[in-house]
This record gives structure tokens, C-alpha cells and sequence, in this order.
């Protein structure tokens, strides 16, 4: 009785399947489905190799802290990092005297609230302080971008395309897909998920940041420091995992040796399975 | 079960004599996962897998714990006080990416252990109560890592709440009273996130429970094993402890040597990008994916896209989805084939293969956005995934004709000259 019902019950499903299958086969058929501009002109992210990629990679603080001064000059007047605190600096090789400043100069203060007036004020940043918010008015929300590497698919390739690959929109797309113009007051991106993006190009010209280091300021070259400095704000724990992993599969390693060599000891002289 | 054979606890230590006059807990054990417990002699790496999935449970709980006491459930700061454990807690990164990954594992060791059943016939006579209760533990995983998933109230987290509650609302007349009682609002919010964070907490413990029954109603009939012919006689069977306790600490050695890779060098690689972006109710994902393990069943859900008899597309895919794991509450009954191992079922083990890869197809379907030809791939896959269970399963154990079995264990493992030589009774 039981096996009927699952008969039934069986046959019931694959109908209804066999019949989704049908209409959406033959819609599929008569109407196949037009390739959308996204389809056809959205980019994966192009190549970006970095000190810390790979199992071995660790960070190369210079190139961190120029993706700093970067975000600093650049980015923090539209983007916050609120997951970091100043504190956090110290790992790029900032020593506490200039984590201080650095906090003390930040150019957006704290915001307090007195509550014994109720006014409200602002503060300089102190080192225990995370990055102050940001606030933006004009059109798009930027995102934070403390976990960017992490949030988008391809990670700091991701960032170092987008700030390079702003260009005019091919005129080949507009003739196209006429409806995909870039609306007005955003701009062509191939590497952004609509192609239409409302940052304008945050990297201008070389030299737009002047490097202590005396590495020239190429737009590529302040790509690729930003885009390193994300993978850090992502995950300023990165190396300290990779190199704990190594010591952990170490010794685990070696432990399932030995608990291989336990195994076929006590097994020795016994026919089984092994 | 205790065969005749069994060896009987008896404690030499005067501590221990005391203990187990007052408490047999040393007893227990010993019966349970000791030296008391006689096992077929002949289990494969595939039958590793129960211990390692308890391991796992072990793992989500210790990790869960602990990330509890630094979590916060409020939607205005838990995806931030997930940052905070990654960032400030000591050693919170490797807690939440044992925790995450751990699902992962988890996951990963069921679907093997449940294999293990499919091919090995396990759930058969007299061990179907083993079964059932596997089915509600699995189910109970899921609810666990769903609401698990939802936590960090990222993007997915968010979508992915919105998208499986929903599915509460496809039930005609009650649905959409269920889906905001269930919900605790129209959409998921601080009181879903509440709730969902309790109930991710307490079911584990169910879920403990559960697994003490599960290994109870192990112990009545005692282990399967790869021939599936029953244990007949002492030499049939070795002692759980040396035997497989060295056995299953290898075992455990590898999973950790994997589990381990995967949480230091590519902890992300099975989440999604969406979840590090703060939830956003005014901004839908371009495509709202849930964890891979439940992709197999996403893809069954998704797959009914007309309304069949007067039955919306939306609540043919919900009862099928939910049918999809709790049509394996009838699978003792549904195949009538005395033999218990596909290794002597010449035609079911070419089904159960097929069904292997229509399962990998269904989550890869499930895990692609819902777009053609994925659509039409999932609903070719999902036919067979039905029928083999509903319809190929009960014909099949009638039709074929089983090769033949060895007469015991102790023959398979040794053959039968030397079994003979040995002066083995036959």
C-alpha cells in the first residue's frame, strides 16, 4: 500500500515537473532570452598579484601604508573604514607617537553629545577611536569599506579594476542596447556590477597623492596600494591565520602519522577491512 | 546489543568498583564504545563517518559557545559584533571561521554518512529506528545552520531569511498569518533575529539528544556492514576498543588535516561575498543564494516554475522541497529487497550512482542563478530525484535478481578455504 502511494506521489512531482519544463522549454524556444548589455560588457576583474596572496603571502607594510595615505588623501572624503580603530595602524609599522597624530589630524572629528546640555560638539580622534563615520550627500551611498575585499567577488582585483577601468562608454554598447546609455551624473564602469556607477573616477591623474617613499604615484600604482591596504582592513589577522595554519597542519600531520602507525599496529595480524 | 560473546565489565581498580556499584557510568561506556561492544570485523573508511559527524557536532557546539558570549543578537549591531569577534575578541577569528567552515564540515560528513546508508542499505530491517531518527537529526541540522546562517545579519543572511520564511506563506488560507507569527513582523527583523539566534542555540542540544538515541538504537541490533549479512558468530565481529577506536582516531586525523586547511587558508571560500555587506531591507541581492549544502533542495524549490492542477508554482515547490528529505522517512518500506548491500544489487547500485550525480547536478542548478538553462537542468534532475526514491526504488527490489552473498563476515573477509584452514565453524 504504501509503495502505490509512493508511486503516486512520485509520478505526482515529476508531472509537475515534466509541465514547468514543458512551458519554460517551449517559451525558451520561441522566445529566447536577448543578452543584456550586463551580459555582454560586464568585466571580470583583471590580474592583481600582492604580497599577501597565497599561503605564504604576508603584507608588505610600505605598500600598505601608501594604500593608506591613498584612502586618507582620497577615498575618506566619501568612504568610512568604521570596523578599524587608529589603535589598529600600529600593524602597518606606525609607531604609537604617530598613530596619535595620525588620529589627532584626522581630518573628520568625534562627534559628542553633552548630556548635562544637550549640545552637541566634536573632538579630535584619539588612537582607541575607530574612523569616524562619513557623511555624504550627494548621489549614491558609498560604502563602508572596511570588509570591501571581502564583499565583493574577486576581492582587491575587484578594487584595483574599478579605480582603473572607468572609460567612455563603447559606442558599439549604445548602438546596441540603446537603453543602457549611463544615466545622467553616473559613470561607465565595464568592471561594476550594473556598469553604471555613481562614483565619479576617484583617481584623476598621476601624482594626485605625493609618496614618502618616493615610489612614483602612477594611477596604477595608487590602485594597486589601495587595493592592498583593503585586503588588510579586511582581515588585519590574515598572516597571523596562515601562519598559525601552517603550525597547526604541522603538527596534525604528524599526529595522523603517528595515529595511522596506532591503527595498523593494533591491527596487525587481524583480517579486516584495512 | 550485547552478543553472547561481549566481553563483561569488570573493574580491577577498587575506585572503580566503588563507581560502578553506585553509578555503572564506566559500565556504559565500556558497552557503548568500548571493549564491551562487539563490530563486524570488516567496516570500511565509510563507516568513519557517524564518529566524525559527532566530532563535528562537538566542534559547533564548543565554537558556538564561546561566540556566544561575545555575539550580539540586535539587528542594529550583530553584523558588528561579528566584526568585533573577528577583530578585538582573542582568537574570535578562528572561532567564527571554525564555527562557519565547521557547518561546512559538518555537512559534508552527513552527506556521507547518509550515502553510506543509501549504498550499504542501513536503513533496512532491523535497523530502521537508526534511520528515523538519523532523518530528524538531519533535518534538525538544517533549521540549525539556517538560523545559524542568518545571524551575522549580512546580506544573505537577511535575503535568505526573507526568501525560506517566506516559504511559510505559500500554504493556502493560514500562510500568511503563519509566516508574520513565525516571523514576529511582516519581514524579518530584530524579533526574528532574536528568536532565531535562541532557537540556534537550543537546537544543537536537541539535536545531542537526538544522537544519543540514534547510537542507543544502534546498539539493539548492533553495526552494519559493508556485506550487509549479519553478524553470525564471534569471529565475525572484533572488539570496538583497540579495533576501531585506532581505527577511527586515523580517521579523525585526516578530517582534521582537511577541516583545518580549509579554516586557516580558505576560510571565505565557501561563504558568500553578499554576507560582509551589512543587511540592507531597501536592497535586494542580484542573486539570493543559500549555503551550498542546501543547494540540491533550493534547486527542487525553485524548480516548479507553472502552477500544476490549480496548485501555485510557489507551493508545488515548497511541497516538494519538504518532501524531498521526509519522503527518506519511508525508505525502509519503499525498498522491499531483502539484500542490504549494493554490492550484490546489480541494479539499484547503477540507480544509486545516477542519483549521485543528479544530486551534484540539482546543487549546482541550485547554487546558479535561477536563469536558463539552470531551470531546465534542475527540473530534469529533480524528475529522477523523485522517481528514484518514489517510484525506481520500490520496482527495482522486485525486479532484480541480487548476486550472491558470501555466507558470513568472517568468509568474505577471509574466503572460504582459509576459513576452513583455520577451523572457523562455516
Amino acid at each position: 500500500m504504501i509503495r502505490i502511494f509512493a508511486i503516486l506521489a512520485g509520478l505526482f512531482f515529476a508531472a509537475g515537473l515534466a509541465w514547468s519544463f514543458l512551458l519554460g522549454a517551449s517559451s525558451y524556444i520561441s522566445e529566447p532570452p536577448a543578452k543584456t548589455a550586463v551580459e555582454e560588457y560586464h568585466q571580470h576583474p583583471k590580474e592583481l598579484q600582492l604580497a599577501s596572496d597565497g599561503a605564504f603571502g604576508r603584507f608588505d607594510n610600505e605598500q600598505l601604508q601608501r594604500g593608506f595615505q591613498v584612502y586618507k588623501e582620497v577615498c575618506s572624503n566619501c568612504h568610512s573604514l568604521r570596523y578599524l580603530a587608529f589603535r589598529d595602524l600600529k600593524d602597518l609599522g606606525y609607531n604609537d607617537d604617530e598613530v596619535k597624530a595620525i588620529a589627532a589630524q584626522w581630518s573628520t572629528k568625534q562627534p559628542t553629545f553633552d548630556p548635562k546640555t544637550g549640545d552637541k560638539g566634536e573632538r579630535p580622534n584619539v588612537p582607541a577611536d575607530h574612523f569616524p563615520l562619513v557623511y555624504y550627500a550627494g548621489q549614491g551611498t558609498p560604502p563602508d569599506l572596511s570588509l570591501i575585499t571581502k564583499a565583493r567577488h574577486g576581492g582587491p582585483a575587484y578594487v584595483y579594476s574599478l579605480l582603473t577601468g572607468y572609460q567612455d562608454q563603447p559606442a558599439e554598447l549604445l548602438k546596441r542596447f540603446p537603453d543602457a546609455k549611463v544615466p545622467e551624473g553616473l559613470h561607465y564602469n565595464p568592471y561594476f556590477a550594473s556598469l553604471a556607477i555613481a562614483m565619479p573616477p576617484p583617481l584623476t591623474a598621476d601624482g594626485q597623492v605625493s609618496y614618502g617613499d618616493g615610489t612614483k604615484a602612477t594611477r596604477d600604482q595608487m590602485a594597486k596600494d589601495v587595493a592592498a591596504f583593503l585586503v588588510w582592513t579586511a582581515e588585519p589577522s590574515l598572516e597571523k591565520r596562515r601562519q598559525l595554519g601552517w603550525a597547526v597542519l604541522g603538527f596534525l600531520i604528524f599526529a595522523t602519522v603517528l595515529t595511522y602507525m596506532a591503527y595498523q599496529n593494533v591491527w596487525a595480524g587481524k583480517k579486516g577491512n584495512h | 546489543m550485547s552478543f553472547p560473546w561481549a566481553n563483561e565489565y569488570t573493574p580491577t581498580h577498587p575506585f572503580m568498583q566503588w563507581l560502578d556499584a553506585k553509578l555503572p557510568l564506566p559500565r556504559f561506556v565500556y558497552n557503548a564504545v568500548g571493549a564491551g561492544y562487539p563490530v563486524p570485523r570488516n567496516l570500511n573508511y565509510f563507516w568513519n563517518f557517524g564518529v566524525l559527524a559527532g566530532f563535528c557536532l562537538v566542534i559547533q557546539i564548543v565554537t558556538g559557545v564561546i561566540l556566544a558570549m561575545h555575539y550580539a543578537a540586535n539587528s542594529d549591531i550583530a553584523f558588528a559584533s561579528v566584526e568585533h569577534i573577528m577583530r578585538d575578541v582573542n582568537w574570535g577569528w578562528m572561532m567564527r571561521y571554525a564555527h562557519a567552515n565547521g557547518a561546512s564540515a559538518f555537512f559534508v560528513v552527513v552527506y556521507i554518512h547518509i550515502f553510506r546508508g543509501f549504498f550499504y542499505g542501513s536503513y533496512k530491517a532491523p535497523r530502521e529506528m537508526i534511520w528515523l531518527l538519523g532523518v530528524v537529526i538531519f533535518l534538525l541540522m538544517m533549521a540549525t545552520a539556517f538560523m545559524g546562517y542568518v545571524l551575522p545579519w549580512g546580506q544573505m543572511s537577511f535575503w535568505g531569511a526573507q526568501v525560506i520564511t517566506g516559504l511559510f506563506s505559500a500554504i493556502p488560507i493560514v500562510g500568511n498569518a503563519l509566516h508574520t507569527w513565525l516571523l514576529g513582523g511582516f519581514a524579518p527583523d530584530n524579533a526574528a533575529l532574536n528568536r532565531f539566534f535562541s532557537l540556534h542555540f537550543l537546537l544543537p542540544f536537541v539535536i545531542v539528544g537526538l544522537v544519543i538515541l540514534h547510537i542507543w538504537a544502534l546498539h539493539i541490533p548492533g553495526s552494519s556492514n559493508p556485506t550487509g549479512v549479519e553478524v553470525k558468530s564471534e569471529s565475525d565481529t572484533v572488539p570496538f576498543h583497540p579495533y576501531y577506536t585506532a581505527k577511527d582516531g586515523f580517521g579523525l586525523g585526516v578530517f582534521l588535516v582537511l577541516y583545518c586547511a580549509l579554516v586557516f587558508f580558505f576560510p571565505n571560500y565557501l561563504g558568500h561575498p553578499d554576507n560582509y555587506i551589512p543587511a540592507n531591507p531597501m536592497q535586494t541581492p542580484a542573486h539570493i543564494v543559500p549555503e551550498w549544502y542546501f543547494w540540491p533542495f533550493y534547486a527542487i524549490l525553485r524548480a516548479f516554475t507553472q502552477n500544476f492542477l490549480f496548485i501555485p508554482a510557489k507551493l508545488m515547490g515548497v511541497l516538494a522541497m519538504f518532501s524531498a528529505i521526509l519522503m527518506w522517512f519511508f525508505l525502509p518500506w519503499l525498498d522491499r529487497s531483502p539484500v542490504r548491500s549494493a554490492r550484490y544489487r546489480p541494479m539499484y547500485k547503477w540507480f544509486l550512482w545516477v542519483l549521485v550525480v543528479d544530486v551534484v547536478v540539482l546543487g549546482y542548478c541550485g547554487g546558479s542563478p535561477a536563469e536558463e538553462p539552470f531551470v531546465m537542468i534542475s527540473q530534469i534532475a529533480a524528475i529522477y530525484y523523485f522517481l528514484h526514491f518514489l517510484v525506481i526504488l520500490p520496482i527495482v527490489s522486485s525486479l532484480e535478481r541480487p548476486e550472491p552473498l558470501p555466507f558470513s563476515i568472517t568468509e568474505s573477509v577471509l574466503g572460504r578455504d582459509e576459513q576452513a584452514a583455520l577451523g572457523v565453524p562455516a
